[in-house]
């Protein structure tokens, strides 16, 4: 149930960052949440697209360096507290996160926050055990 | 107070002949010891009967450094290495460094050049120098160490670094004379301020400054704020180190020792002398070292040179401040650098041809920085920070072991580096010098 996330390499210099995007765009990509990490001299924009494989292929051609990771979304319920109860099961079970970002559209009214593990698949085994519901690669794109 | 009259005060008849007379001998004793020149020279038929003048010297062949590279470590030494009595190192290209030997004879010279161009500073015996070059494989330490000792002066061997503890030696010790590299004086300077020593009372008088290019703009501004007069060294660690070539007060061009290092400015394409005042490259003959002697070494420098007398009173050819170089090298804190050696350590990181660049800059506080930017590759590329910085921090220390300079490594997309004629333009120097 793992998702896929496509990352793109940016120096931090004017228009870059709109240069990835137009190329998504151009390519008929709809972006479906996003987080930019920076450090002082570059960037990467993680994104949840609906098409990955395509917008890989796009950014390539236009000669970005870009790559596809697995990930994990997960249903968060929409009240204080929803997001700790989350994170206590991966602190109680020693799962390594290493970093995380939320969308802005919700599944019902619970939020949606994706995670990137350095092992996804025990994240994915703990999480089904402790009855959080873990969305597929359809459910996003049909977002 | 001039070091050496007979020398540097020479006739230019009086020098030719004695010119001569020194490179006939050196293509005797060259001739005479196994190795490298015996064998070039035979190949072309010359002997010494082949030298009745010093302009004999352009039927010998040229010597390169990808010669002395070569005949690494010990292959181009003329005596046996148990004569030779020190071993200085120098940075190559790529591969192994240059390893320069001096038998006994050729440090004695050394400290003679040393002492000649400490005169020529300004320098009297009794003074005190600090010299704040580093000591070690490096020549700049030692050979104003040994020119210091032979002309009389008290030598404090700082070496290079340790700010504080060389303003507190200036303030306490009161020397008239700094020897370092330039763009260390004016860091030194910067240092001072922030320690609140007034660099006008307590300042050297003289400074002495060599091993990396530096502009007339610079001198003034070191002037300025040391009140001193600065005066530039030249040497190459391959010809003998600092000591080839010094200014004297009136700055008007280096005095080259001429009498043991024959200076030729060639263009370095067609390999034709120039006409006095032309700027090409500077070719130079140690007409009298043993260790290792030299013919005709092109130290890939560009400068003019000045026959005419000082006013200073001394008729040793000048050579002006060095305007550039004929190979891509450049100096970084002192330290010789060519965009070669970074293109080995990415090449053996990447696996593939690597995109970079140089970016070398001066700080106000006259400290250069040397800043590489590397193309980023799709395999080395993570979704995580912390590796790409991981991964910057591994180039900046694998680089750093091979240049003993620190560097900062920047990853940059593809294709940004500006290219020319398909390959990445090298170097951007924006030091102004």
């Amino acid at each position: 149930m793992k998702i896929t996330q496509l990352s793109v390499f940016l120096e931090n210099k004017k228009g870059r960052l709109y240069g990835a995007a137009q190329v998504l765009g151009e390519a008929g990509i709809d972006i479906k949440a996003l987080t930019i990490a920076e450090s002082e001299e570059f960037g990467v924009l993680r994104m949840v697209v609906d098409k990955p494989q395509e917008g890989l292929k796009a950014l390539k051609e236009k000669g970005f360096v870009a790559s596809i990771t697995d990930i994990v979304a997960v249903e968060v319920g929409d009240h204080p507290g929803g997001l700790a109860d989350v994170l206590k099961i991966f602190n109680d079970h020693d799962i390594n996160l290493e970093y995380m970002y939320a969308f802005v559209e919700k599944n019902a009214d619970n939020a949606i926050v994706v995670f990137r593990f350095d092992d996804p698949d025990k994240a994915i085994a703990v999480l089904s055990k402790n009855n959080i519901r873990v969305l597929g690669k359809k459910e996003i794109e049909s977002l | 107070m001039i070091f050496n009259e007979q020398a540097e005060c020479l006739s230019r008849s009086g020098l030719g002949e004695l010119q001569g007379k020194r490179l006939k001998e050196l293509v005797g004793r060259v001739s005479a010891c196994p190795g490298f020149y015996r064998e070039k020279l035979a190949a072309s038929g010359i002997s010494t009967g082949s030298i009745s003048s010093i302009e004999d010297i352009r039927k010998l062949p040229f010597t390169s450094k990808d010669d002395l590279r070569e005949q690494y470590p010990f292959k181009m030494f003329s005596k046996k290495i148990g004569q030779i009595r020190e071993l200085h190192v120098t940075s190559g290209t790529t591969g192994n460094p240059i390893v320069v030997g001096y038998s006994q004879e050729d440090i004695d010279l050394w400290a003679e050049v040393i002492a000649r161009s400490l005169c020529c500073a300004g320098a009297l015996p009794g003074d005190m120098i600090q010299v704040a070059y580093g000591y070690g494989l490096f020549t700049g330490g030692l050979g104003l160490h040994y020119g210091s000792l032979k002309l009389g002066l008290t030598v404090i061997p700082c070496s290079s670094g340790q700010t504080k503890r060389q303003l507190k030696i200036l303030h306490d010790f009161k020397p008239r004379i700094l020897a370092c590299t330039p763009s260390y004086a004016l860091y030194m300077a910067e240092t001072a301020r922030e320690m609140g020593i007034s660099a006008a009372e307590d300042g050297w008088e003289i400074g002495i400054f060599g091993a990396e290019p530096w502009s007339q703009a610079m001198r003034k501004e070191i002037e300025q704020r040391w009140g001193m007069s600065a005066i530039d060294i030249y040497g190459l660690s391959e010809i003998i180190g600092p000591g080839v070539a010094c200014e004297c007060h009136y700055k008007k061009g280096l005095h080259i020792a001429a009498d043991v290092f024959y200076p030729e400015v060639i263009d370095p394409k067609t390999l034709q002398p120039l006409a006095p005042g032309y700027p090409g490259e500077l070719v130079l003959t140690p007409l009298t070292k043993t260790g290792m002697p030299l013919l005709r070494y092109r130290t890939r420098d560009i400068v003019s040179i000045d026959y005419s007398v000082c006013k200073c009173g001394r008729s040793s050819p000048r050579i002006s401040k060095v305007l550039g170089r004929t190979d891509d090298m450049i100096v970084v804190r002192g330290i010789n650098i060519f965009p070669s050696q970074i293109e080995e350590v990415l090449l053996a990181i990447e696996g593939t041809e690597p995109h970079y660049q140089l970016v070398v800059d001066r700080g106000r506080n006259g400290l250069d920085s040397l800043e590489v930017l590397v193309e980023l590759k799709d395999s080395f590329f993570s979704d995580e920070i912390k590796y790409l910085q991981n991964f910057e921090n591994r180039i900046a220390k694998e680089i750093e072991s091979v240049l003993s300079v620190g560097v900062k490594v920047r990853l940059v997309e593809p294709k940004s580096i500006q290219r020319s004629e398909g390959k990445s333009k090298r170097i951007i120097d924006k030091r102004n010098i």
